[in-house]
């Protein structure tokens, strides 16, 4: 039954509409009359900018599976002939590729703004746990879409992420072949992660987006000083320290789309293979299952975690460290999921939290960066060493964020919004 | 703003600092795709000495005439051997790989991409660096890649080079300068023994042409990017203002 104290419009094709779908009041719950805090710093236009990027994703994948043949025989060729036979073929699938690290280079961004103003903490727990999850499927997506030009590195890669789950004692071997479906990576595998990259995990991924924005909505933004605008209302009920999204945010964050266009048009125009990182060299081979790259690497925004499975070097407990190396790999996303219970502190941002705080968070930021890099470089016994250090010091920002985050002083919390 | 883009900058920096460049070869060059000569002869030099092995799957010959500034008359005429081939065609070849693969040990590759795969300092340098080696099968050694699978198909227009001792420019290992010339004793110091049909210097322009061919033929859409690129990034700095203007107002009644 309809509420009858919906907003509607008072006339015309706005009313019809009204009557019969929740329009206006959808408008008003989600731009006009949500009130953002008015004290967002540059660090929350990654959001916004997240989804320009699924959009632009989106559209180009659209127009490139027009082109693409998902086939062993078919699927370089078809990637050549998009660049070169379909007009602006070139520019659409540059926005594409090169678009899958912009987007990534943004994700980590506004993940980080989470960690740095405590946005996962409660109430926003499964705002944070729908974005850890649509980040989780991101990563499958980018891996089921590297496999698709079918360059050598495509391959390799994808035998090596796929031999991964080899590893789980047992039942390893039939699952990864169940994976690809074949003996060896093929046509079959190419075939079943087109399907998945461009069917079965969009859609997932936008309906994830749908409800981490409608948790996000339900609970309000937060914002830099971690502080619940909804205390402080006015007469009216609007939260003094609130504007609306929406003509506020809507006007403020086309400027941080235009600033992030033009370096990423700078990019896709002039460098679109990111120095051999964006576009990796050897995939500009066609796939060969005879010949073994000199050296594989993922794509560098997985490199992080390749490098704490490349850190594991030693069996432990009768398991084999190739083995381990994937359970390290997959906890250190896994435990991101739990976040919001570790964090313990009184406060959200890191502008009140103490000093352990802010040298755990500067350590862990430091150390994804090292094994970023280091996932990316052939291993060597020091980088391995380095590798595992910061291997640890990731998981201790986690493990012992309990016992930080409860024993460290806090300073006090303003009343409102800092600016 | 500028400290937004300050930080997206940033946040790229751990490419740049990593950045893979290609292996360093003994000598470099730098693509200039709008020299059309140059690519023009180089065009010329390749399907002269090269498309006898290695095609050029993915590019057409008129995609390049077009983009060199060269009739299609001209083309068809000077450009194209094959009866099979016509102007819209790719640069396909006649040789079937089970042959070649038994005369030479492996299928000559086919080079669209070979430029993105190696880089063009590589292609400079390899073509550059044969010399004689009655050792090898097809009698000739290449210093960037050993015993190659490949003769020397320009040695008519290079002469005959051999590895000689001689002095050199190039620093060598365990060796310190002499004082007086600055120069270095080496063993493997490639020099033209027998003249061809170009100087030295001549043959290296031609090389160079040769390479700057491929560097083309690798990625033809960075004409059209170089072209679009200005015009879009003037778009959006346009566009950047003009919001920026528009949140200003819209901002001024936010205290």
């Amino acid at each position: 039954m309809a509420n009858p104290n919906k907003a509607k419009a008072e006339s015309g094709i706005m009313r019809w509409v009204d009557d019969r779908f929740p329009a206006t009041q959808m408008i008003q719950d989600h731009l006009t009359k949500y009130y953002a805090p008015k004290n967002f710093n540059f660090f929350y236009i990654f959001g916004v900018l997240a989804l320009l990027m699924l959009v632009n994703q989106i559209l180009t994948g659209v127009w490139l599976t027009m082109s693409y043949n998902p086939s062993a025989e078919g699927a370089f060729a078809s990637v050549e002939y998009i660049m070169r036979d379909v007009e602006w073929g070139w520019l659409i699938r540059y926005m594409h590729s090169t678009g899958a690290s912009a987007f990534f280079v943004v994700i980590y961004l506004h993940m980080f703004r989470a960690l740095l103003y405590g946005s996962y903490k409660a109430p926003r727990e499964l705002v944070w746990i729908f974005g850890m999850a649509i980040y989780l499927l991101l990563m499958a997506e980018a891996f089921m879409g590297y496999l698709l030009p079918w360059g050598q590195m495509s391959y390799w890669g994808a035998q090596v992420i796929i031999s991964l789950f080899a590893t789980i004692p047992g039942i390893g071997p039939d699952l990864a072949q169940w994976i690809r479906g074949d003996f060896l990576i093929s046509g079959i595998t190419l075939n079943r992660f087109f399907a998945l990259h461009v069917v079965a995990l969009p859609i997932v991924i936008l309906a994830l987006v749908v409800l981490h924005i409608i948790a996000l909505h339900e609970v309000g933004s937060n914002n830099p000083d971690g502080i619940d605008i909804k205390e402080k209302k006015d007469e009216s009920g609007k939260p003094l320290d609130g504007i609306p999204f929406h003509p506020y945010y809507t006007v403020k964050d086309l400027v941080g789309i235009a600033v992030f266009l033009f370096v990423f048009a700078v990019v896709i125009f002039y460098f679109p293979e990111g120095g051999g990182y964006f576009l990796e060299r050897p995939n500009f081979e066609p796939a060969n299952p005879m010949v073994t790259p000199d050296h594989i690497a993922p794509v560098w925004y997985f490199t992080p975690f390749y490098a704490i499975l490349r850190a594991i070097t030693f069996d432990f407990l009768g398991l084999r460290a190739e083995f381990l190396g994937v359970l390290a790999m997959g906890g250190a996303i896994a435990i991101l999921f739990v976040l919001p219970w570790l964090d313990r502190s009184p406060v959200k941002s890191m502008r009140y939290k103490g000093w352990l705080s802010r040298i755990a968070l500067l350590l862990f930021a430091v150390s994804f960066v090292v094994l970023g890099v280091l996932g990316a470089i052939p291993a060597t016994p020091i980088r391995t060493l380095v590798a595992q250090i910061c291997t640890v010091i990731y998981f201790a920002f986690f493990l012992l964020m309990p016992l930080y985050t409860s024993m460290e002083k806090t300073k006090p919390v303003p009343e409102r919004v800092t600016g | 703003m500028k400290k937004q883009l300050f930080i997206l900058l940033f946040a790229l920096v751990p490419f740049a600092a990593v950045a893979a460049p290609f292996p360093e070869q003994p000598h470099s060059m730098t693509p200039d795709l709008q020299d059309k000569e140059s690519l023009q002869r180089g065009m010329q030099l390749y399907v002269n000495y090269c498309m006898g092995c290695h095609a050029l799957e993915h590019q057409r010959f008129s995609r390049a005439a077009n983009d060199f500034g060269m009739p299609q008359e001209l083309v068809e005429q000077n450009l194209i051997f094959s009866s099979g081939l016509g102007f819209n065609d790719q640069m396909h070849i006649a040789m079937q790989p089970q042959e070649s693969e038994g005369w030479f040990g492996v299928v000559p590759p086919e080079l669209t991409l070979f430029n993105r795969l190696r880089g063009p300092d590589y292609i400079y340098s390899y073509l550059l660096s044969f010399y004689r080696d009655p050792s090898q099968p097809l009698g000739v050694n290449n210093k960037v890649l050993e015993a190659p699978a490949m003769p020397n198909v320009l040695e008519p227009l290079q002469g005959v080079q051999e590895m000689v001792c001689a002095e050199t420019d190039q620093p060598v290992a365990g060796q310190s300068p002499d004082p007086l010339s600055g120069k270095y004793q080496s063993c493997d110091v490639l020099q033209v023994t027998q003249p061809g049909s170009m100087e030295p210097a001549e043959f290296e322009e031609a090389v160079y042409d040769l390479t700057n061919f491929l560097a083309y033929v690798g990625e033809p859409s960075k004409l059209q990017a170089q072209a679009l690129a200005p015009k879009v990034l003037i778009f959006i700095f346009i566009f950047g203002v003009i919001a920026y203007l528009l949140k200003r107002e819209y901002w001024r009644d936010v205290h």
